[in-house]
């Protein structure tokens, strides 16, 4: 029955390690700005999960009691990865993409990250 | 087989780490730069788990927490404050 744990505990590190590699690997070598974003907000995360389940069998099997802090770990880092990739995608968008250039935005007129709050004094009007 | 499998990821996490740090150098776009150092800051939390596993402690865990919060509120907040100018407004 070890055996069978150990297996289960060696192929979620072996997962996770190279999941985290790619994901480093994907964005060196990736050549687009927005494409690039993918490889380590996706993959790398999913590398982390692997070693967290990893770590939560082993204190099961081998430390006998229940590990609930890679949970919280976990639970973290998944609300939070698409978060920051958002924020990242937007600091792209804004630094190198004019209104015209992107996609039509349908209902509203511009992209968000390109609209101007409606009573806000712009340059030195005063 | 647990020992060979520890040892295969702490390379490959740490190789990670040293093609994140190329990538912060090497960047070419702040985006990236923040891209590369949010993605070292998710690498960091994945060795610290891995050493706490090694280790068979429970120390690593809050340290991992801590490392994962403020590597969001970081990113979050180079992000803002060159989106936008400020941070809080």
């Amino acid at each position: 029955m070890d055996m069978f744990f150990d297996i289960i505990i060696a192929g979620f590190l072996v997962i996770g390690g190279i999941f985290g590699i790619v994901g480093s690997f994907g964005l060196l070598k990736l050549n687009d700005r927005m494409s690039r974003l993918h490889a380590p907000t996706k993959a790398t995360t999913l590398g982390v999960g692997g070693v967290l389940l990893a770590s939560m069998t082993h204190a099961a099997v081998y430390e006998h009691h229940l590990s609930v802090h890679e949970l919280m770990i976990t639970l973290f880092l998944f609300l939070t990865a698409p978060i920051t990739a958002n924020f990242i995608a937007k600091v792209h968008i804004h630094r190198h993409d004019t209104p015209e250039s992107l996609p039509d935005a349908g209902q509203d007129k511009v992209w968000a990250t390109h609209k101007k709050p409606e009573n806000e004094v712009i340059g030195p009007e005063v | 087989m647990i020992e060979t499998a520890a040892i295969f990821a702490f390379l490959c996490f740490a190789l990670s780490l040293v093609m994140n740090l190329w990538k912060v150098v090497a960047a070419d776009d702040v985006a990236d730069r923040i891209l590369a150092l949010d993605t070292m800051f998710i690498n960091a939390i994945a060795l610290m788990v891995l050493y706490g596993l090694a280790l068979g402690t429970e120390i690593f865990f809050e340290a991992a927490m801590i490392i994962a919060m403020l590597g969001f509120v970081s990113t979050v907040a180079y992000a803002r404050f060159i989106l936008r100018g400020n941070i809080i407004e």
